[in-house]
């Protein structure tokens, strides 16, 4: 049997509350102090500590507001991996496997799961240890690879998924942007004041827990 | 379970026949649950309806508000593993399967892609159902392309009104009448065919854009009108007596069922009638694999149940309801009628494929503050028809159709999808800190230029047959789509796109904003050949068409069959060309059309119709 894998994350980078000043910088307020020691689904925790370190340069936590890292945009994709999406239980993969024009996307057979380990491969453990320069670098040289299109797609969407999948926590994607999660009303959303409505996520709205695709076998 | 390879076909496991039911529909969405429901509620018939995918109910939708689940992973749709399309650009080409949602979305489940649409709700132009006949009047045969395969409908505008008004009544559609019979009236499209009376429920509100475009429209001369939606802009009580409320505004709209019930969906308009019906039978999890026939009758389907047991559901009626690729690849697999082969001519089944077009301007709109309505209902919008079909292209040389442009509705508010906008060149790329500075900065500020829908003409290259290589999860051939766009349909795309630049910077002059070109529709649409890698619309359409003879359609303007006259085959894949907008009103008029030709007609003097 495979051993399990964590990833360790101080729980004050995690989500929070964001606060803007009447000038508008977003300042981030934590109560949690401890660190949390998350399981990993599909991720060695050396390759986490590569991917965390790359989503945190495509959405970097910096004076703009908080990124990936406080997303846990990590936790979302290693979800997303480990679920049918990642074994390609989603995508039409019979023979034979031929290139084509390019008005019909990508044919080729990679799953999600092997493009990620393709693009770990390509960026080598020690990662995580570089300079953010020298990792913009190396990012900037596989930008045109199928890895490096998949990780800013799932980036984005670790950052602005509804919680239950395992980004966006404490809802600090939706803060940023002012979305206020699946509500029944017209979203008539202000840019002003010192601090938006606080977001509900979808199991805060229907009182009941819900289960992600991936969570489904 | 998996039951791969035809050797299942021939009898793995020995054929279960079941006793025979009256009627039998292949297909459990609008087309086939609104033929089980006339059917049910007006004869004494048995009704058995086969639908592949799970049951579905309302109750359900309101824990699926998550836009990874349902806009991303698109868990309404059929699985695309189990079966695709495969597509080729010509007979020349080899067709590759289509591996992940792309350019069109097939739904499955209880009510079918009727509970995941937009609920977008035109009638189309009068002028559609005689469409070989009008291009022929305006520009002479000899001036038409050579390889256009435009048919008309074989019924007219008078004949389709009463079914539209049915569905707009049962669907409590939210518009503005134009044209009451003959009368034009202001705000509404006065372009459209004469209705019979008013929308049964006043329009949507027009949020800040589309309050942009028609000022914009009607600086311009156009006559803007709220596009008619199946998203109930006031609370509804249809004739059948089922109460629904308007909607929310909560913006899970398209690829998500309704959680209110606001959404106009088989689920809440059609099962609550048929749930009562003891003469009718939903199977789920039923995929109808063949229509068995023999000596020009229908005699039953096979299909494979949920566990896995192939089953012959003998009946004396089969109806073929499933969406138009689907109906029209169990009729090639049944080996029901004439394959149609593009270079001789010959053959019906599977001729007159045709998508939807779909264009506008490369360019955007820079507003100076959010605009606050990332939140709209389904098919909310604005919309002009002064080009739609002949109108207002007089002047334009080699155009034979134009389309309707739509401004201040589409684009989805959700957080993913409405992320990481910024204006052309606001960044060096599109990762990183100062693309993470310049779309936070522009979030919900950006628009796009007005969308543009139109006709997509019948060409004899563009068709539908099965294909050589590739298989469904039970090893029966895919359907393979032949199909490119054409000069004409590029010259289409140049006009709109210099119309829908027009409108936008007149949008831009009401509101303020700032143009900026590039970065908007149409880019990355590098070669204009037909893609299916990209969305484009779910409106497909033709390839068992109706039409006035058996020697140029498979089913006749009632949608029997021309050679099985008990087999019907409902939907828009009776369709001999694309409309101008969205389908599903007139794919339901038609097949309601149809179900009062069958009841009235057929079952008291079975045989062939026309």
């Amino acid at each position: 049997m495979k051993r399990r894998e964590f990833l360790t994350i101080p729980a004050h980078t995690l989500g929070g509350s964001l606060w803007y000043s009447l000038a508008g910088r977003p300042s981030l307020v934590s109560a949690q102090q401890k660190e949390l020691r998350v399981p990993l689904r599909f991720f060695t925790a050396v390759e986490a500590q590569v991917v965390t370190a790359a989503c945190d340069r495509i959405f970097p936590s910096d004076e703009n507001g908080p990124g990936a890292k406080e997303a846990a945009v990590i936790i979302y994709i290693d979800r997303q991996l480990a679920g049918p999406y990642g074994r390609d239980k989603y995508r039409y993969t019979k023979g034979p496997w031929r290139e084509s024009v390019p008005e019909h996307g990508n044919q080729r057979p990679a799953s999600p799961r092997e493009t990620y380990r393709q693009g770990l491969a390509l960026l080598g453990a020690s990662f995580a240890d570089q300079t953010a320069e020298e990792q913009d670098r190396r990012l900037q040289a596989i930008e045109r690879t199928d890895f490096f299109q998949l990780l800013r797609t799932q980036t984005i969407e670790g950052m602005f998924c509804d919680p239950l999948h395992g980004g966006n926590a404490g809802m600090i994607g939706w803060q940023l942007i002012g979305f206020p999660g699946p509500v029944m009303t017209h979203h008539g959303q202000s840019a002003n004041g010192s601090k938006r409505p606080a977001p509900r996520s979808l199991e805060q709205i229907t009182g009941r827990r819900v289960k992600g695709w991936e969570d489904e076998a | 379970m998996h039951w791969g390879g035809v050797e299942t076909w021939h009898g793995r496991r020995s054929l279960l026949t079941l006793k025979k039911v009256d009627v039998v529909i292949a297909g459990g969405g609008w087309t086939g649950l609104a033929t089980a429901k006339e059917i049910t509620t007006r004869t004494a018939l048995e009704v058995v309806v086969l639908e592949r995918g799970a049951a579905r109910s309302v109750s359900e939708y309101s824990a699926n508000m998550d836009e990874v689940d349902y806009s991303i992973r698109m868990r309404m749709l059929q699985n695309i593993a189990e079966e695709t399309l495969t597509h080729r650009h010509t007979i020349r080409d080899t067709a590759a399967p289509v591996r992940q949602w792309g350019h069109a979305r097939i739904g499955t489940g209880t009510g079918g892609g009727g509970e995941h649409w937009a609920g977008v709700a035109n009638r189309y132009p009068a002028d559609t159902f005689v469409l070989a006949t009008a291009l022929r009047e305006r520009f002479g045969t000899a001036k038409l392309p050579e390889h256009l395969s435009v048919q008309d409908w074989a019924f007219t505008w008078n004949d389709i009104e009463p079914y539209y008004t049915r569905v707009e009544e049962m669907m409590g559609i939210g518009g503005k009448a134009g044209n009451i019979q003959g009368r034009k009236i202001e705000g509404g499209n006065i372009f459209e065919g004469p209705r019979s009376k008013e929308y049964p429920v006043g329009p949507h509100r027009k949020t800040g854009g589309m309050a942009q475009f028609e000022t914009a429209a009607r600086q311009l001369g156009y006559h803007p009108y709220n596009r008619p939606a199946a998203t109930l802009p006031f609370d509804y009580k249809n004739p059948d007596g089922i109460q629904r409320p308007a909607c929310a505004y909560c913006g899970y709209c398209a690829m998500y069922g309704c959680m209110i019930g606001s959404k106009a969906q088989p689920t809440n308009l059609l099962m609550p009638i048929l749930r009562r019906r003891k003469s009718f039978t939903l199977r789920n999890g039923c995929w109808v694999r063949r229509i068995k026939h023999q000596n020009g009758r229908a005699e039953g389907v096979v299909y494979m149940d949920s566990q896995g047991q192939e089953v012959f559901q003998p009946a004396d009626l089969v109806v073929a309801g499933a969406f138009t690729p689907n109906n029209v690849r169990l009729l090639l697999m049944s080996k029901i009628g004439v394959p149609y082969d593009p270079l001789t001519g010959q053959g019906t089944l599977g001729k007159n494929f045709t998508h939807q077009l779909s264009g506008g301007a490369d360019l955007q709109l820079i507003h100076k503050q959010p605009m606050g309505e990332g939140m709209r209902a389904g098919g909310q919008g604005m919309s002009v028809s002064d080009f739609d079909g002949f109108n207002g292209i007089e002047n334009e040389t080699g155009i034979l159709r134009g389309g309707t442009f739509t401004g201040g509705g589409g684009g989805s508010g959700l957080p993913i999808a409405s992320f990481g906008a910024m204006p052309a060149g606001a960044a060096p790329r599109n990762w990183g800190s100062q693309w993470k500075k310049a779309t936070l900065e522009y979030h919900d500020r950006i628009a796009g230029a007005p969308t543009f829908e139109a006709e997509h003409l019948a060409y004899k290259h563009n068709y539908l047959d099965l294909d050589p290589t590739y298989t469904d999860k039970w090893g029966d051939p895919l359907l393979r789509t032949t199909i490119d766009w054409t000069e004409h349909e590029q010259r289409v795309r140049a006009f709109a796109a210099r119309v829908s630049a027009k409108m936008a910077r007149e949008m831009a002059a009401v509101s303020g904003a700032k143009v900026i070109e590039g970065g908007g529709r149409g880019a990355g649409r590098r070669t204009g050949r037909y893609q299916t890698s990209a969305y484009a619309t779910s409106h497909l359409h033709g390839g068992a068409i109706m039409g006035d003879s058996p020697a140029n359609s498979v089913v006749n303007s009632y949608l029997q069959h021309w050679h099985l006259s008990n087999l019907w085959v409902v939907g828009a894949s009776a369709f001999p060309q694309a409309g101008a907008t969205n389908p599903t009103i007139t794919s339901l008029s038609i097949t309601l059309r149809a179900c009062d030709a069958l009841i009235n007609r057929y079952l008291k003097h079975p045989g062939a119709l026309a």
